[in-house]
């Protein structure tokens, strides 16, 4: 019998012969928090007395969820990492730097790795080939100390994947439309991995994207092979000698098995307070929206930015509806002033926010008042996600918040032309 | 070594409750400040809950408990309310070993039947939960062996504490 992508990764980094639901012990090959999980984290790491990361050149603290930090007790928690940053040997990502999973696909994750955030959408590595998975602070703190932690080898869920997306159509219209098809809890303890003839149309930051959301299925993975899509994208990020092939075997066995035709997608919506509350854009009606927000580790790359901005070139926003743009990186940030994004969303009538995660958590840059309508490309809906439960969030792709922008309320961007 | 049997009053909530509505990210600031942070305990969601809950009143939750985010603070404010343990019909994956790893159990079980203030009573060991109102057992089975040796010890860090390993509890 062969093995799936999850199961293959695992049994090389345990060095045994893993199969699901095996309780494994593996390698950690990087390890990351974040600024609101950080400082738990690192104290708890202190706690455990082992002193020193096991590799602290694979251990990053990234500043990202309040960067610029909008509160003293959050700027002092940013100086307390930076202290342990420059004591331990760790790799500090400061603020401006951007979002941790972007950075990490941009920089740190290869194909067959095993990644660990403090942070629940560290699944984004998925994209890449690698096993990324989120975990709590006691956990990342045990990883970061032994460079190792257990693990229970998931099923995974087969998704076949044939044809391909048509545009407007964005992978995040897959993802949502799966979330929405398996409900919030559909895949928990389960990774999704990825296949079919339909897995070639897709580049890597569209991988990314899916990957990204597994966890709002409650999979522990999203995973992708890795193709030669996952070579173009090394070699864009300057470096091509961290691509190796990945691909699960043909006789592995799956939990279930999925299948979508990427042509048969239409832009959908996930609509207030959960995920899976999943609808085609079109069939909404008059949903007025105050705030579109363009950004985050789901749908803050270039290639979102790009899309954006060829959509409302020479137009203006509508007059009631404000639109943020947060690049997901420093890198994302320069690339759309070079590529001349920012001055079209700007002239457009666009607000542009530092790279990090801006809004989206409900911390500063962003937060709705009572009442308010919020469209944004984000991947979480929750009451309250965006700083105020008496507020409304609706998560779309990036062509969708285009549309949206240009017109006041939520629209289908196949009727934008 | 944790306490294997909890007794306590159920306080129920319903499904799908998110790690946002445990602690809404707005009170990010106050997460080095644990203290200050567990008095605002699930507030939009269970308005009142941190004056409400007693030590050793158990959390009873639907499908879908702790969904979200990876914020371990959720479980450590909901054990500084004073709950003694989680009983759920299910759990999202990332809160459940974070409960466990701040000794907080976890229990699956069909929790359809507790009704509010019911009188509980888990028994860890035996994979059994009593409610005394309804005069009913339900059972809850029983955690792989490394994650019960965690939650015996008080907890992951407790436990590497111990051992100074993971590999001894396979
Ligand atoms: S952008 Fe949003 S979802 Fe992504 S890491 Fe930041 S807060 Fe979390």
């Amino acid at each position: 019998m062969g093995k799936t992508l999850a199961e293959k990764i695992l049994a090389e980094r345990s060095g045994t012969d893993a199969w699901a639901n095996d309780i494994v012990i593996s390698r950690v090959d990087l390890v990351f928090v974040q600024d609101t999980t950080g400082p738990l984290t690192i104290r708890l790491f202190n706690e455990t007395g082992i002193g020193r990361p096991a590799v602290p050149e694979r251990t990053i603290l990234f500043m990202d969820h309040a960067a610029p930090s909008p509160a003293r007790q959050l700027s002092t928690d940013h100086v307390f990492m930076r202290e342990f940053g420059r004591q331990s040997g760790c790799v500090v990502s400061d603020v401006g730097e951007g979002v941790c999973h972007q950075i990490v696909a941009e920089r740190y994750a290869r194909p067959g790795e095993v990644v660990v955030g403090a942070d629940s959408h560290s699944v984004t590595a998925g994209g890449l080939g690698a096993f990324g998975t989120g975990m709590g602070s006691s956990d990342v703190a045990v990883a970061m100390a032994l460079g190792r932690n257990w693990f229970r080898v998931p099923e995974s869920l087969g998704i076949t994947l044939t044809g391909q997306l048509s545009p407007p159509v964005c992978s995040k219209d897959l993802i949502l439309y799966l979330i929405g098809l398996l409900g919030a809890d559909g895949a928990t303890y389960m990774a999704l991995e990825f296949s079919g003839p339909g897995v070639a149309s897709l580049t890597v930051p569209d991988r990314l994207v899916v990957s990204n959301m597994a966890v709002e299925a409650g999979a522990k993975a999203g995973l992708f092979p890795s193709d030669e899509r996952t070579r173009d994208f090394l070699e864009s990020m300057e470096r091509g000698h961290d691509y190796v092939p990945l691909f699960p075997d043909a006789d592995a066995k799956y939990a279930g098995a999925i299948r979508v035709a990427l042509d048969s997608l239409v832009p959908v919506v996930s609509c207030p307070h959960t995920v899976d509350n999943v609808s085609p854009a079109a069939e909404l009606g008059d949903v007025r929206v105050d705030q579109v927000f363009l950004g985050t580790c789901t749908n803050g790359r270039i290639e979102d930015i790009a899309m954006v901005a060829a959509m409302v070139s020479g137009r203006k926003k509508a007059e009631s509806t404000r639109v943020l743009v947060a690049p997901a990186s420093r890198q994302v940030l320069l690339r759309a002033i070079e590529q001349g994004h920012i001055a079209t969303l700007v002239e457009f009538g666009a607000t542009i926010l530092p790279p990090g995660c801006a809004g989206c958590l409900g911390l500063h840059q962003g937060i709705l008042g009572d009442g308010e309508v919020c469209l944004s490309t984000a991947n979480r809906n929750f009451k309250g996600r965006m700083g105020n439960p008496d507020a409304f969030v609706y998560l779309a792709s990036p062509a969708t918040a285009a549309a949206t922008a240009i017109r006041g309320c939520i629209t289908d961007p196949r009727e934008i032309s | 070594m944790a306490d294997s049997v909890f007794k306590g009053n159920a306080i129920t909530i319903g499904d799908d409750v998110s790690t946002d509505d445990i602690i809404p990210g707005r009170f990010a600031h106050l997460r080095s400040n644990l203290p200050e942070l567990a008095t605002h305990t699930l507030e939009d969601r269970l308005p009142g809950f941190y004056e409400r809950a007693q030590p050793g009143d158990i959390l009873v939750g639907g499908r879908n408990f702790g969904l979200g985010s990876s914020r371990e603070h959720a479980p450590v404010v909901i054990r500084m309310a004073g709950i003694s343990a989680i009983l759920v019909r299910s759990v999202a994956r990332i809160f459940y070993r974070n409960a466990i790893n701040q000794g907080l159990a976890v229990l699956i079980c069909d929790t359809s039947g507790i009704t509010d203030g019911d009188e509980l009573e888990i028994r860890l060991n035996d994979g059994i939960v009593v409610n005394h109102r309804a005069g009913e057992e339900l059972s809850c089975g029983r955690m792989p062996p490394l994650m019960s040796n965690i939650l015996a010890a008080g907890g992951l860090i407790p436990y590497i504490k111990e051992h100074g390993t993971l590999d001894s509890g396979t």
